[in-house]
């Protein structure tokens, strides 16, 4: 299963971070550190396995993937096929893409339960559950559909800002 | 009312306060601590949405700025309660965030979890099951159960495909629940619908890799899939099952091989094809035709541009190198070549596989050209190569090899490479060989001296545990030293003083041993016989401390001339020296050829330059370690005290000595000192060997000594400090089970003289081990003109090295001659029982013993067992345990009359382990299965199956052969494969 999937940008600033298995924020934090400091000393064009037994315990693999100026990190255990969750972390991006279109590492920081959403779509609990693109918009598309919706009732007037959020 | 639209208004949100953050010039976590604070009032707010913000912002920086919302955990379940889709969203991300297991508010969301996993809209749904997917405990598992049960045949794919995913966790917390839930899923296996057949494959992934064997009769299922997906990420899973359960069950393999093979043929997919290789070299490897085909697979991975696949391929090929080394030696020029590849994964990799093919005719080179290798890389690879060296090396005690001269010359060159900081395990080497390997002592010798008469190695601080080692071995190994003064110069010089203490006690020790030896053969020469000692003393002296000039040199020469003739006069009065023969008839025959033509000289000068070279000796030990008597560190101010008393002593003696005639010296006999020195050298020539990691618990205890007692007394005083129940004998415990490095062997040399209270088990434990040394039959002759380490090999670029490699390897590999071996190998102690070098003691195997037997007990009649099967969760285990004992009991006492009627152990059936609730528990999921399939008959056998396996766990494999067979058969019917 996955154990954790984590976008960093190139600076160490964590940008999504969701563990399937609960770690106390501080540990978390920690695997963060520990994960972009191997990562910032990777060359460019060298493979995109990492050795995380140190960070994650015993059976676990990290793939990561550098765009631009986010890495895209996953970790997971033998169950999962290295090459297979590339794929996805192509998928996750994909999706992105579509979500904002020519997604730029400010979307994600300001669309942060949005990355929630897309990443709840694709995987659950650890389990990889979808790894069409195309499902996923659906899935998002309807799921906002319904939170504006739900606030549309809201008789109260927002912020500016609160209205433009969604 | 007003208030609260107040502060709907002019409340930030989450966009708010990440644009904060992003412009903030207060610092940024002075800028966190403040909205902290913010949120702590807002999220107070009886309006609804004023505290879902709120809460919206505290797990945004919960998750990227590690805030900590424990405290919040009751705000999350009201806004998760909320009827609005977007606060309860908002809910339900801050709890999958940050509830846990004791989480106190768990109890409360029970009933809203149920509430929306039986809402009508699939997204609400869809967050409840998301939760439980990271939250579930057993009390929710067990309480939702009913709800997920529902959702698993539901029509709503997007929700069934969740609910089956939250099933892993269900049964994982809720063992139960599989009664109910287990055909369902199953069922789910023949869906029409690709996303629910991948969910339902996931799971049944997850569930095999914990425990295989249960899932041996769903194989039909999985072979369909196998044949008929299309869905490579589908396939990846099932192949996943596979290699889990082919091992389990032969047939299974041999139906399963030709549509992996066809998938490796045909798919484009490079996952696909890598996982088929996987499966094939892990779970496969019987079948030729595959491993075959696999390997080719392998070929051109490891050619790809992409550096990904060329580390999978090397990857794939260190999982077949156990049991086919020839897949690897196949691809040898490509591993070799990805040595020098620019990825640092690729280049340890390549490494591993290329320290898998060494065999001992050939480490040599290897070692060589790698070291080559060692010296250009980045410290990191460097290091990593010489770990590996050092380990292939060292595997099995020095299995591998054969000239120990070599590897202990290849170990002091490790230690001369400037990045290396292997100086522990090199250090520990070194040692072990000198205690193992007699034949080697010559030469660890010649190599401790070159090491210890470099004064800029001293200044490197991890060289100084190698010179640790180096000095421990001139000072034990003394009587086969060239030269005894050299030595003594070499660990007396004055950097010594950048040694750390521990380091420089082992170097005063040392000195101690070299000075007790000296002065040996210096009375044994008074003693009136014309001992080679003397000369050789005499030669040594004059090489260090007098003017070097011709005539010297031209003296020196017929020193030796006159020892190599003397001994051949002399040698029937010497014989009485025994236990320095060995090293006496090595030193004869190295020194021979220098001394042809000179004269004898008289005995006389060469009585006068020994007394006066040890004169100098006892002089300069006294003018470096004299400051040392105010030293810091007790072990150094003690040792050089001893030396030191030692030295005036006999200055004494020698002084009063030297102004009689030559002939006063030779009657005086029986002075204090000799009688001192004798009695040191003693102590001395006992040899140390190593350590077997069960040698303690061989020593009687001496009667009177009532360990236990003591300890008792020792518990009550310490109150809860928890003695391990083992500690018997503890008492003797830190000294000797410790790490035996050279610091503390020398400590224990020390304390042997003394009368304290380890040295009875020492002793006893000497003479045990004296039982273990295997005599060495032939003493073997090393040449003086060993080739120098340093080949000038080493100057040729990468490129030609790898060349060179791959030549090496093809010759040495494939005509499977050994090129170098010259001398048969040495003798090397090994101890009967569990060889464990005395330097793996510290850290001993935590072997289970009870739970390894307990794993084997459960696993009835399969022979082989992933790892990872063993690590299934125990906590899981051990619920399931509790839950199913009594059932399971039940079960079991009616079966067991049939097989166990011959049986009288099965008055106790819990013994065995939790495992064995565990399997009962999967074999409850057999029945339900079964009976959908094939009905009534089926259930019958399986219930005799299961009757079968209790009896056979109960006889504890006693009745092996005939049970085997029945219980392994049943599990898959033929007609389903």
């Amino acid at each position: 299963m996955i154990k954790a999937v984590l976008v960093l940008n190139t600076q160490g600033k964590p940008r999504l971070a969701k563990f399937y298995e609960f770690q106390s924020v501080e540990k978390q934090h920690d695997a963060i550190r520990n994960v972009f400091s191997v990562l910032c000393s990777r060359p460019e064009h060298v493979s995109n396995f990492v050795d995380a037994e140190s960070f994650f315990g015993p059976d676990s693999r990290l793939v990561y993937k550098h765009f631009a100026t986010l890495y895209f990190v996953f970790i997971f255990d033998s169950s999962e096929n290295e090459l297979a969750m590339l794929d996805l972390i192509q998928v996750l991006v994909e999706t992105l893409d579509k979500c904002f279109r020519n997604v730029c590492e400010l979307d994600i920081v300001f669309n942060y339960s949005k990355m929630h959403t897309i990443l709840d779509e694709i995987i659950l609990g650890g389990q990889v559950l979808e790894t069409s693109s195309n499902e996923v918009m659906k899935a998002i598309e309807e799921i906002s559909r319904l939170e504006s919706a739900s606030k549309a009732i809201n008789l109260v007037p927002k912020s500016v800002s609160g209205w433009r959020s969604q | 009312m007003s208030g609260s639209i107040m502060e709907n208004l002019f409340q930030r949100t989450l966009e708010d306060l990440i644009k904060g953050m992003r412009l903030q010039l207060i610092g940024e976590s002075t800028f966190i601590s403040k909205a902290t604070e913010e949120i702590r009032r807002e999220i107070k707010s009886t309006d609804q949405h004023t505290k879902s913000t709120a809460l919206h912002k505290l797990s945004y920086l919960s998750a990227v700025h590690a805030v900590d919302m424990s405290w919040a955990c009751f705000h999350v379940v009201e806004v998760m309660s909320s009827s609005k889709f977007a606060h309860k969203r908002i809910g339900y991300h801050a709890a999958s965030q940050s509830f846990h297991d004791d989480t106190p508010v768990l109890l409360l969301i029970t009933n809203q979890l149920r509430k929306d996993l039986s809402s009508t809209n699939d997204f609400e749904v869809s967050l409840a099951l998301d939760l439980l997917s990271r939250i579930a405990t057993l009390d929710l598992a067990r309480d939702l159960t009913p709800e997920v049960f529902k959702l698993l045949s539901t029509a709503r794919v997007f929700v069934r495909k969740k609910a089956i995913a939250v099933v892993l966790r269900v049964f994982d917390k809720y063992p139960d629940a599989v009664r109910v839930c287990f055909k369902r899923l199953v069922e789910n296996l023949e869906s029409s619908d690709p996303q629910v057949v991948t969910a339902v494959v996931g799971v049944f992934c997850e569930l095999a890799a914990k425990d295989p064997k249960s899932y041996l009769p769903l194989a039909p299922e999985f072979y369909r899939i196998l044949v008929d997906s299309k869905n490579n990420w589908v396939l990846i899973k099932v192949l996943k099952v596979f290699a889990k359960l082919a091992p389990l069950e032969p047939r299974l393999g041999k139906r399963i091989v030709e549509p992996v093979c066809d998938h490796m043929r045909r798919s484009g997919a490079k996952s696909l094809v890598f996982e088929c290789v996987r499966t094939v070299l892990t779970s496969l490897s019987g079948y030729e035709s595959a491993v075959k085909l696999a390997v080719e697979k392998v070929r051109e991975l490891l050619v790809d541009q992409d550096p990904n696949l060329r580390y999978l391929g090397l990857q794939a090929l260190s999982v077949a190198a156990p049991e086919h080394l020839w897949a690897v030696m196949e691809n040898k020029e490509a591993v070799v070549k990805s040595l020098s590849d620019d990825d640092s994964n690729i280049k340890i990799e390549s490494l591993r596989l290329l320290m898998a093919m060494v065999s001992e005719s050939h480490v040599a080179d290897i070692s060589r050209v790698l070291l080559n290798y060692a010296l250009k890389s980045d410290p990191e690879f460097c290091n990593e190569i010489l770990g590996s060296i050092l380990m292939t090396c060292s595997r099995n005690v020095y299995e591998i090899v054969v000239d120990f001269d070599w590897y202990v010359s290849l170990l002091g060159e490790m230690a001369m490479i400037p990045n290396c900081i292997k100086g522990e395990e090199i250090e520990t080497q070194l040692v072990d060989i000198g205690m193992r390997v007699k034949d080697a002592r010559m030469q660890l010798v010649r190599v401790g001296r070159d090491l210890l008469i470099d004064p800029a190695l001293l200044g490197n601080v991890h060289l100084h545990r190698i010179l640790c080692a180096a000095a421990w071995v001139a000072g034990e190994y003394v009587e086969v030293a060239s030269n005894p003064f050299e030595l003594m110069d070499a660990l007396l010089q004055p950097r010594t003083s950048l040694l750390p203490p521990s380091i420089r006690a082992v170097y005063i020790n040392s000195a101690l041993k070299i000075l007790i030896f000296c002065l040996d053969c210096y009375f044994h020469q008074n003693e009136g016989s014309a001992s080679w000692y003397s000369d050789h003393l005499a030669g040594g002296q004059s090489d260090l401390f007098s003017v070097k000039n011709d005539t010297e040199a031209a003296e020196l020469a017929m020193c030796e001339g006159s020892n190599y003739e003397h001994h051949g006069d002399f040698n029937p009065r010497n014989a009485t020296e025994s236990s320095e023969d060995l090293s006496v008839e090595n030193d004869v025959d190295r020194v021979a050829p220098h001394g042809q033509t000179s004269t004898p000289p008289t005995l006389s000068v060469n009585k006068n330059s020994m007394h006066e070279s040890i004169v100098n000796l006892l002089n300069r030990i006294e003018l470096i370690l004299g400051p040392l008597i105010a030293n810091q560190d007790v072990e150094v101010l003690e040792r050089a005290r001893n030396i030191l008393s030692l030295v005036q002593l006999v200055k004494e003696e020698i002084i009063d000595n030297s102004v009689q005639s030559v002939v006063d010296i030779v009657n005086k006999k029986d002075t204090r000192v000799t009688a001192i020195i004798n009695l040191l050298r003693d102590a001395f020539t006992t040899e140390l060997g190593p350590v077997s990691t069960s040698a303690q618990g061989r020593i009687v205890l001496p009667d009177g000594l009532v360990l236990e007692e003591n300890l008792d007394d020792l518990q009550a005083i310490c109150g809860d400090i928890e003695l391990p129940s083992s500690s018997l004998f503890g008492a003797g415990g830190p000294h000797l089970t410790t790490t035996l490095d050279a610091s503390s062997s020398n400590l224990l040399k020390n304390e042997e003289s003394g009368p304290l209270k380890e040295s009875t088990s020492l002793i006893e434990h000497r003479k045990r081990h004296g039982l273990y040394y295997l005599p060495s039959e032939k003493s073997e002759i090393v040449s003086d003109e060993y080739p120098p380490a340093n080949d000038p090999k080493s100057n040729s670029n990468i490129n030609d090295e790898a060349a060179e490699l791959v030549k090496l390897t093809e010759q040495s590999l494939l005509l499977k001659k050994r090129t170098n071996q010259t001398k048969p190998r040495p003798v090397v102690v090994r101890l009967d029982d569990g060889d464990v070098a005395p330097i793996t003691v510290k850290r001993p195997e935590p072997l289970d013993d009870s739970l390894s037997g307990a794993i084997k007990d459960a696993l009835l009649g399969s022979e082989t067992r992933p790892s990872m099967s063993g690590s299934s969760p125990s906590d899981k285990s051990s619920r399931k345990k509790e839950k199913k004992k009594l059932s399971t009991r039940v079960r079991s006492e009616m079966k067991k009359n049939v097989v166990d009627a011959e049986n009288p152990e099965l008055e106790n059936p819990n013994s065995s382990s939790k495992n064995h609730g565990h399997s009962h528990t999967k074999e409850r999921r057999h029945q339900g299965k079964e009976k959908i399939v094939e009905g009534e008959e089926h259930d019958q056998r399986e219930k005799k199956k299961s009757g079968h396996r209790h009896g056979r766990r109960k006889t504890h494999q006693r009745a092996k052969s005939p049970l085997n067979v029945v219980s392994q058969t049943p599990v898959i019917p033929d007609f389903l494969l």
